[in-house]
This record gives C-alpha cells, structure tokens and sequence, in this order.
C-alpha cells in the first residue's frame, strides 16, 4: 500500500489517542503560558468593578455538567469578585440538568468565602417554562421563585427582603450553555426590563455574541475556557481556567496541525494521480 | 536592698501619676468627640419635589426628580435622599427608596394604578434628617394604550405581513415567484434514492428542542415531504424524537406522507420513536441507530447544539449520505465540515415550500426577501446618515 | 371542528401575544401576563407527561421484546429510582446532601460531561478528513481558521511575541472575529429571524396548517 494510502485511511484512534495525550500530559506536567486579557474579558471585570459596594446582583446560571469545564470556572470566580466587592448574589438555573451542579458550586464558593447561606447568596434552584420564567421574574421573582433550592421559602431569607423584580438589580450575570439562556435574556428582558447583563457563555457560542457586545446589549462577555483563564488573571487567581489553558493550546495547535495534514496528504494524492 | 526598694517605690508614684493624667486627657477627649460630631448641622433641605408619569407602562410607575439641597455644596452633610410615600399629604409614611447624595431623581415602578398618592423626600446627613417643607401629590400612575418607543417595529411588522400576504395573494393567482434551487433540498430526494438502491433505511431527526421552537416546527414539516417520498420510493424511515409532543405530530406527519403517497398501508407505526429529551441520551441512541441499522441517509434537519459534531462525525463513518438544516449558526460549521450537503439559516425555513411547491408557501417565501431587501436598504440609508452625524433614523429605530 | 379550533386558538392567541408587545394597557398587559404564567405550568407539565410517555414506550418495548430491550429495562429503572428517591427525600429532595444529590453528582453529572468531552475526540479526526481546501475560498476559510485557533489560546501569543502587538495572533483573531466574521454572522440571523418570523405568521394565520394533523 501506498504511503498516501496509508495516510488516508489510517485508524482515526491514532488521532483519538493523540487528542487524549495532548490534554492529559500538560494537567500532569504544567507548563506556564502567559495568558493575554482580552478587551470582552476586560469590559466584564469592570462592569462588576464598578458595582456599588454592598450591591444584590441576580447571577443566572443556566448550565448542565456538559460545560462544566467552561463555566463552573466562570461561576466560581464571578461569586468570589462579587463577594470580595461585599455583593450578595441571588441565583437561578433555568436548565433541568443543572441546578444540582449550580447548587454544589455555589456552596462551595460561599464556604470558602465564609459567608452565609441566605443573607450572602441564596440559591433559588431550578424553574421550568424556558423564556416564560425570564418574563415572569420581571413581574415577580419570589412569586415565580417560592422555594428554594433546598426547599426553603424564599421570602424567608433576609437577602430576599425588597427583592421584587429585575428592578431591584443593578446587572445580571448570565452564565450559560445554550438555550435557555444569555440570548433568550437579551431578547426577552434587556430591551423590556432596562437591566445591564454582562455573560459568561461556552466558546462554541461566544461570537455569537459579539454583535450584542457591539450594540451595547451586553456589557462584557467572557467565551469559553480562554475567557474564564483571561478573568482569572485579572483576578489574580490560578483556578481550573488557567490550568486548562495549556491542554486547550496544545489541542488547537493539534487541530491545526491535523488540518494541514489532511490537505497535504490530499495534495499527495492529487500529484500521485497526474503522476 | 532598701535603696532598690526606695528606687522602685519612686517609680511607681511617677507611672502612677502619669496613667492619671492620660486617664484625665482622655475623658476630655472623649467629652469633646460628641461635641465635635454634634457641631455638624442637620442638612437643609431639598425642595422642589416634582413627579411625571413613566410613558409607555400599565400604570405602575411614577419618575421623580427634586432639587438638591442647597447643603450639597457642603462636603459630608448630606449623605444620602430618602423618598416617603402616603395616602394623603398627613402621612403615613413609609419608605419607598434612596439615592445618595448628589443624585436628585428616582422611579417609583410600585405604585397601584389609578390610586392616589403623596410623595415627600427627606435629606439625610451625619447630622440628623430633614424632611422638605411641602409634599407632592396626588400622584397618580396611568396606563397608556402604545409604547410609542416601538413605532418603528409596528411600521416594519406591517410592512413584512404586507409583503408576505402580497405575495402569497400574488402566487395564488397564479403569478408563482421564481425560486432558485438549493443544492441541499435536492439533495434530500438523491439522499433517499441512494437508500432505496442500497435498500436501507433513511434516519430523519427533527432536531432536539420542543415543539415551542420554530425550529422543530419546521422539520416536522419537511418530516412530511421525506415521509412522502421514501413511501414512494418504499424506504423504510426511521425518526427518534426527543420530546412527547413532536413525537405525536411526527407520528402523524410520517403517517400522512404515506397516506398522500398513495401507500397508508406501508405506514409502520414503529418508524417513529421517542427517545430521551435529555441531550447525551439522545445522541447515544441515535448514533446507536446509526451504528446498528446502518440507514444509508441521514438527514438532519431542526434546531441542534452540541451533539451536531457527534451525530455528523458518526454517521460519517457509517458511510451515509448526509443532509442537514438547522439555524443555530454555532453549530453550522460542524455539518458544513461533516455533511454532504448544508442548510443554512432561513434556507430551512424555505425547505418546506421549495418541497412541497405549494404558491401560499413560496409566495410567503418571497415576501421575506422583500423584507430582507428592506432591511439592507434602511442599514445603508442608516450608515450614510451616522456618517454625516444625522442620528433621527437611528434614535427613531432605537426601542424601549 | 377537530383542525378549526386549535387554528382559532393559534391564531386569536397569537395576534394577542403580539399585540401585548405593543400595548402596555391592563387590559392586555395582564391577560398577557397571565398566559405566560400559563406558559410555565403547562411546560412543567409537559414533563409529567414525557415521564409517562417514556414509561408506556419503554415498557411496551420490553414487554414485546424489542431490539435493545434490556437496555431499557435499565432506562426505566434509573427513571423509578430517580422519582422514588426523589419522592422520598420530600421538599429539599435537591439538598446539599441528600441521596437525589449523590446520585446526580456520582452517576449523571460524570456521564454528561464524559459525553460532552468526545467533542474535542471528533473535532480533531473532523478537521483531519473533513477540511479540504480546494477553492480560494476554502483556503481564505482554512487560513482564517488557523489563526483564530492558535489565536484564541496563550500559545499564540507566546509563539509571536516578538511581533508588535497588533500583529500578535490574538490581536489579529480579535479583529477577525469581531469584523468579518460578526457581519457575516449577523447578516445569518436577520435572516434566520425573518425565517421565523415568516413561518409564525403562516402558523398564527393558518397558513401552515400541516403540523396539526398532517392533511392540507
């Protein structure tokens, strides 16, 4: 057989292993790469920055386990800024997979952080209806919300004390994988409801957001992993964004390689045959 | 020893004395401190407390601005304004908000429509709070009847349903619009002709969202026309589902082609499947059923996220023919890169009346070009007019 | 009566929604208000209904013994698992430690995110076959491509740091994805939105009648 031939139909495995190898080496063995703030990234610090100390903030987090990667970094180190500026944080989930996730992330930040469940942050859990729910908060969140997470009645908690509705929140944090979520938040609430929302979204979907960036419906947005890392840098933090930067590079420059490669062996192909 | 004793006890009476009079100086201290906060005036106060009705609202909110305190010019006396709500000018009062100092308007967004209210604002400081020497009212919120911030989408709504029922009016008459062919939609007919000479099945997914999705509306539609010719072509057709309610209008959409099709009785009732309508379990069954039954089309054709790569990368390797639409642009370039042919964007809304030729479907068709020539006119009329500082046409476009 | 009622309704409550946005009077504004939260209760109960769905398909499979059958045994077991233990742990069932939430953090959410990781495994062996540059297009694609992939991650600046700054790979992604490609993308939505748009009109109208029961 040919060597194009070889190259051409050769198991894909070899490709599956290399991926895996590529990702797993650099978490055992780190390898420091500088990592660069965008100006998205940039534009999200800030807007939480200029918050108002002491401010209540609606953090959406509308994810399952599928982009845990992604933005369970995100979460962890928005939770944290809020908390290191005196913020409080009221959180949904509005995908049916995800409120356990979301809960186990927030606790954990909120532990770490020493502060209180129910005066600090309250964890409202899981609502169905997709963009139904996002309208229905603008009318009234402990009525769309009356229990929490945990089962707990919402107007109980001192930080849900004169929360009505998105009136009540200087910006909404969206951090989402999909549908429901940052796009049906744009569309339903920023233009009705008037209230500023910065997004964390996964890479896959990030540029479909650069037109709201540049129209001024979104103020800051954080893409992916690399945009998780850049907000962990200007937060001075090392977490899982960071470290997963350096198998995320090694993975692309992988990708690109395999790009050029399957066009060469084409191009070796195509001469074989004039030949 | 005694002069050690001598020296210690001299010490002592002068540490002695010494703690007396820092203890004297710091009761004068402490009985001077309040004095000095106390020497901090209470604020002047504000004046001038006016309300509007919010526009464009079902009668809940009221703006208020006021004008400051003349103590604003003061550093450090007037902290913060607080705003006071009654039923009558006599009180009582609650507490409706604040603003810090400095700030001299507010909206009220809690009011009951059509109910009366009085409003005073109070000047708060370090040195005591001073309500306004009148109050305002009564203040009544008012509905109106149209948000006058969305002319322009009224205007351009009108102008779309216009253009869609022209010519959809238009087509019925018999003046069909031209419409070029889309390599994508004829391909599905050469996708289901490849299985039947193979002589194996076609797999059709409608997507992964609800029936609330237009998306999925939409391949349920183009479900009927597959349906229609794999009946024709007697190819079996394979559709899981992911939720209840698409399943049921899938089910009757496969049955229907059939049934045009001039074969109700081929209709094999377990050609439809519900699967899952959580994501990963759906994709594992399907690229299962790719894996197995080995269809030798594959057409996708609705609303698709993450899984697009893992159905597409799948059922490339089982060697199928591969067709997909969908309008969720990030996920485009994964059946771009790994199907035959690609349906982007709006090109799936236009399947359904490119297949079944219908005029009511292809004048709607060409009602939404229209429109979208509209709309490149208005975005070079509106550039030209940026350009030269004139913003009416944008202010004008701009909705609240 | 069975096609014309559910079109009145489409079309009647349609019209209506569409109305709300322009009308922030009470008259439509609360009965607006009313159907979404109508909206919310009848999503929640689409759930109860796909549970029941899944239940009378996947027994009716193993009791006639379909292809896969014992697969679905398992589906229906981790399905009366989930609910029985879900019903047992009462109101806080999604509690930081109760037994719902062991099994969500140790079975479902290691399953999912395992699923999502095979992306990265596809991607690679669909940019190795797929991604053939054949026209000036495709290379211009292919060429565009490279850099934002190298140029979104920390290597790419570090293999061009010698360069000036607006000439680094992430600058150079920067400007690709926020001209090009943002025009072209937004370009893609109108028209998926005047899509929607136009086939809304045909089902609120009753154009597009063919979802309801599949005859014209």
């Amino acid at each position: 057989m040919s060597l194009v031939k070889r190259l051409e139909t050769f198991d894909r495995r070899w490709i599956f292993l290399t991926v895996g190898l590529l990702v797993l080496l650099p978490l055992i063995w780190p390898v420091p790469l500088p990592i660069t703030v965008g100006p998205r990234a940039q534009k999200f610090y800030d807007a939480i920055e200029a918050l108002p100390e002491g401010s209540t903030v609606l953090l959406a987090c509308d994810y399952d386990p599928g982009a845990k990667p992604e933005l369970v970094p995100m979460t962890r180190s928005v939770l944290r800024h809020l908390f290191a500026r005196h913020c409080k944080a009221i959180i949904t989930c509005l995908w049916n997979g995800g409120p356990g996730l979301v809960d186990q992330t927030v606790r954990e930040v909120g532990r770490e952080q020493g502060k209180v469940y129910g005066v600090d942050y309250v964890d409202l859990g899981y609502k169905a209806g997709y963009e139904a729910v996002m309208v229905l908060m603008g009318q009234s969140i402990p009525n769309t919300f009356p229990t929490d997470q945990s089962g707990g009645v919402t107007t109980s908690y001192p930080i849900m004390q004169g929360i009505r509705n998105y009136s009540s929140f200087p910006i909404l944090i969206s951090i989402s994988a999909g549908y429901p979520g940052t796009k049906e938040y744009v569309q339903q609430v920023e233009g009705r409801f008037h209230i500023k929302i910065i997004a964390g979204v996964t890479a896959v979907s990030a540029p479909e957001f650069y037109a709201y960036l540049q129209s001024g419906q979104l103020q800051g947005l954080l893409g992916g992993m690399a945009g998780a890392a850049e907000y962990e840098k200007l937060r001075g933090e090392s977490g899982a964004a960071t470290r997963g930067m350096v198998p995320q590079s090694f993975a692309h420059v992988f990708i690109a390689f395999c790009i050029l490669a399957g066009n060469a062996v084409q191009w070796l192909k195509r001469r074989e045959k004039s030949a | 020893m005694s002069l050690e004793v001598t020296a210690g006890a001299r010490g002592w009476r002068w540490s002695s004395a010494a703690g007396v009079v820092l203890m004297l100086l710091a009761l004068k201290a402490r009985a001077e401190a309040p004095a000095a906060a106390n020497s901090t005036p209470a604020p002047a106060p504000a004046s001038g407390l006016e309300w509007k009705d919010v526009p464009n609202d079902a009668g809940h909110a009221v703006e208020l601005d006021w004008k400051p305190s003349p103590d604003e010019a003061h550093p450090g006396v007037v902290a913060t304004y607080v705003l006071e709500r009654g039923p009558a000018p006599g009180g009582p009062w609650s507490v409706v908000d604040s603003t810090t100092g400095g700030s001299t308007t507010k909206v009220d967004p809690t009011l009951d429509r059509g109910v009366s209210y009085f409003y005073r604002v109070i000047t708060v400081g370090p040195g005591g709070r001073t309500p306004a020497l009148s109050v305002t009212g009564p203040v009544v919120a008012t509905s109106q009847w149209f948000n006058t911030t969305r002319w322009s989408v009224l205007v351009l709504m009108f102008l779309f349903f216009a253009f869609v029922l022209w010519y959809i009016w238009s087509a019925q008459s018999g003046k069909k619009p031209f419409v070029r062919r889309i390599p994508g939609i004829d391909a599905i007919e050469e996708a289901i002709g490849r299985a039947t000479e193979m002589g194996r099945p076609v797999l059709y997914v409608p997507g992964i969202q609800d029936i609330d999705e237009i998306q999925t509306v939409q391949g349920l539609i183009i479900l009927e026309s597959v349906a229609k010719m794999t009946a024709r072509y007697q190819t079996p057709i394979t559709v899981p589902v992911a939720y209840p309610i698409p399943f049921t209008i899938a089910e009757e959409m496969v049955r229907s082609g059939y049934l045009h099709a001039g074969r109700p009785e081929q209709y094999d009732p377990n050609s439809v499947r519900f699967v899952s309508p959580e994501q990963f379990a759906y994709v594992a069954a399907l690229t299962g059923i790719m894996l197995r039954d080995r269809p030798a089309a594959h057409i996708f054709m609705g609303s698709f996220y993450a899984e697009s790569l893992l159905l597409a990368e799948t059922g490339f390797s089982t060697g199928a023919i591969q067709v997909a639409g969908t309008a969720n642009v990030h996920q485009l370039p994964f059946f771009v890169v790994a199907c035959d042919y690609t349906l982007i964007g709006e090109e799936l809304y236009a399947a359904s009346a490119y297949l079944s030729g219908e005029p009511r479907l292809v004048g709607g068709l060409k009602g939404a070009d229209m429109m979208k020539v509209l709309i490149i006119l208005m975005v070079l009329i509106g550039c030209i007019l940026e350009t030269l500082n004139l913003h009416g046409f944008t202010q004008w476009m701009a909705t609240q | 009566m069975k096609r014309e009622i559910p079109l009145m309704a489409t079309a009647v409550i349609g019209i209506f929604m569409i109305l709300s946005f322009f009308v922030p009077h009470q008259l439509v504004s609360v009965p607006a208000d009313f159907l979404q939260t109508s909206a919310v209760i009848v999503v929640a109960f689409g759930y109860v209904l796909g549970g029941a769905n899944a239940l009378r398909i996947n027994f009716d499979a193993i009791y006639k013994r379909r292809e896969g059958w014992p697969y679905k045994i398992v589906l229906v077991a981790g399905l009366l698992t989930m609910v029985t233990v879900g019903a047992i742990e009462g109101r806080g069932f999604q509690g930081e430690h109760t037994r719902f939430t062991w099994i969500y953090n140790s079975v479902y959410s290691p399953m999912q995110s395992t699923m999502f990781a095979l992306l990265a495994f596809y991607i690679a062996s669909a940019a190795f076959r797929a991604f053939r540059i054949r026209t000036l297009e495709a290379a211009l694609l292919a060429v565009a491509a490279l850099i934002v992939m190298i140029g979104r991650v920390p290597i790419g600046d570090w293999l061009t740091h010698a360069l000036p700054a607006p000439y680094r790979l992430s600058a150079l992604q920067e400007w690709i994805m926020d001209n090009p490609q943002n025009s072209a993308k937004r370009a893609i939505l109108i028209g998926a939105a005047l899509g929607v748009m136009a086939t809304g009109l045909r089902v609120i109208l009753g154009l597009e009648r063919s979802y309801l029961s599949g005859e014209d």
